[in-house]
């Protein structure tokens, strides 16, 4: 028996104003407990409206979508997911303590449960000593560790990343990577990742699933079936070029030029 | 203590030296000015009617020491009621105008409009409505001065807002009271005293103008009308010294609440350290 799917989308699309700019089209996707999914595509194909379509953000125009078995209106409401923007979307008054814990009080967690999961958050992003450190003061590779343990800090199944790493510079950007992979293998949840960048879509993913602009739809899916756990290695494995080529060739088919 | 201090002494020095790089030109501007008012304008002809020497001011100040403190403790409870209440109400109103945007965007042309109107010219009109010797006539003056720069800072503060920060809450499915507690209302702070600021000038500049068109004659702008109509200029220049004396204390308060409340602000630490 197949487990329940995360989510699943079923013949979604998404019209945008009064000229009706077509954001999305028939897109049908369904995702298992686990899976780390990466949506890659040019900008303009609608993966980041699709991201926002799951975690209840845009509504779509036709189609259903369902988050955990419920509506993604109702999963939103119960907070089944956490969500990761490309800039880190820290605020600016508030300590990395505080800005980790500000799901939490909304949660209505005490403050002794707050600081036992924000210690066990820093713990998991590496960022032990920072705890009163304002924003400004990390590098925008930490920031973006601080968003991804306040995403995570409430135990969402369904970790949703739009773009998380694009800000950043190569080398961070790999160290990155090998981190998300670390904390997905410890937390077992759930990834849905908006990317452009094909190396990080494949040394990353379980499946990757390819867009194509005007109207944004999905073009094909590719299973990555690389071992786990994937290492610094994985990238000089031959079975990454074969995979990264394929997905570029799925790019170039949907259109892309 | 004394272990630390061989090392900490170069330090200090060090800060001691790059403070008074820093203070030193605009002390010496300060001293030039002092002497420059003293001694070279009565030099050069300048009439006691345009401007007494700095002596004759300060003579005159301890003079009338105790009229002139007492006058400017009334001008200014006019100008901080009007501040506190000028600025509470914008503040109320841009709250409601940030929750409501239609009614702000119906509101805010007008609010804006309103900005550009010159205020202090409704003084004598407030005196009719309140009475000449009321404290209320400049209250209202200095009030509606602050009014309009603390709303329009603050809607701005409040809705200059990134999108991701507000679809941040929209996930954790936050309510709008939630909103404004967390995201909104901080947001809007280094607007909010950037307006507070000039609020505080602008109530002294209302309380003093409202004193012009008549008030308690202990009140420090009725002293200034009442001794240039008796030709007594340096008394005149003592209590315009009060009043600014007043006024930048005012605004140095203002700025010093700022620097407590804003710690978090960049801006703000990199002025500290």
């Amino acid at each position: 028996m197949t487990p329940e799917p995360v989510v699943s989308a079923k013949g979604i699309s998404k019209t945008f104003g009064k000229r009706g700019v077509t954001a999305l089209q028939d897109i049908d996707l369904e995702v298992r407990p686990g899976e780390f999914i990466s949506l890659i595509g040019p900008s303009g194909c609608g993966k980041s409206t699709l991201l926002r379509v799951v975690g209840d953000l845009v509504e779509p125009s036709t189609g259903e979508i369902l988050v955990n078995g419920k509506t993604a209106h109702r999963a939103r409401l119960d907070r089944d997911y956490g969500i990761v923007f490309q800039a880190a979307v820290l605020y600016d008054w508030r300590t990395v303590t505080k800005n980790i814990a500000l799901p939490l009080e909304l949660l209505g967690w005490s403050r002794a449960r707050r600081a036992e999961r924000v210690g066990e958050m820093l713990k998991l992003v590496e960022l032990e000593g920072f705890e009163k450190h304002y924003p400004w003061q990390l590098s925008g590779g930490m920031q973006q560790r601080v968003s991804i343990a306040r995403a995570l800090s409430f135990s969402p199944a369904l970790l949703l990343m739009d773009e998380p790493f694009g800000a950043l510079d190569e080398m961070t950007r790999e160290r990155m990577n090998a981190e998300l992979l670390r904390i997905w293998a410890e937390t077992g949840s759930t990834v849905i990742f908006v990317t452009h960048s094909i190396s990080e879509a494949v040394y990353l993913s379980t499946r990757v699933v390819v867009m194509s602009p005007r109207p944004g739809r999905i073009t094909s899916v590719i299973p990555i079936e690389l071992p786990q756990p994937r290492t610094f290695e994985t990238r000089e494995d031959p079975r990454f070029f074969e995979l990264v080529t394929e997905v570029r060739e799925a790019l170039h088919a949907g259109g892309v030029e | 203590m004394s272990t630390i201090a061989p090392s900490a002494s170069p330090l200090v020095e060090r800060d001691a030296t790059r403070k008074a790089r820093q203070w030193g030109p605009a002390l010496l501007v300060f001293g030039i000015g002092l002497a420059t008012w003293q001694w070279l304008l009565p030099a050069l002809g300048v009439e006691r009617y345009l401007l007494p020497a700095l002596s004759d001011v300060l003579e005159a100040f301890w003079d009338a020491r105790t009229e002139l403190l007492r006058g400017g403790w009334i001008t200014f409870k006019e100008a901080f009621g009007g501040f506190v209440l000028g600025c509470s109400v914008a503040f109320v109103f841009a709250l409601v105008l940030a929750r409501w945007r239609p009614l702000g965007n119906a509101l805010m042309p007008y609010m804006i409009a309103a900005n550009a109107v010159p205020i202090v010219a409704f003084a004598p009109i407030t005196n009719a409505w309140f009475g000449t010797l009321s404290p209320w006539s400049k209250v209202v003056i200095a009030a509606v001065l602050c009014f309009f720069p603390v709303l329009v800072n603050t809607l701005r503060g409040l809705t200059s807002v990134r999108p991701e920060s507000l679809e941040l809450m929209r996930s954790y499915a936050a309510p709008q009271r939630v909103v404004f507690q967390r995201v909104r209302i901080p947001n809007s702070l280094p607007f909010l005293f950037s307006a507070l600021k000039i609020a505080s000038v602008l109530a002294m500049i209302g309380a003093v103008v409202g004193d012009y068109f008549g008030g308690s004659t202990e009140a420090l702008g009725v002293q200034i009308v009442s001794s240039v109509s008796v030709a007594q200029y340096e008394r005149a220049w003592a209590a315009i010294l009060v009043a600014s004396l007043i006024g930048i204390a005012f605004y140095a308060v203002v700025a010093l609440a700022e620097r407590v409340v804003l710690s978090w602000h960049p801006a703000i630490r990199a002025g500290v350290e």
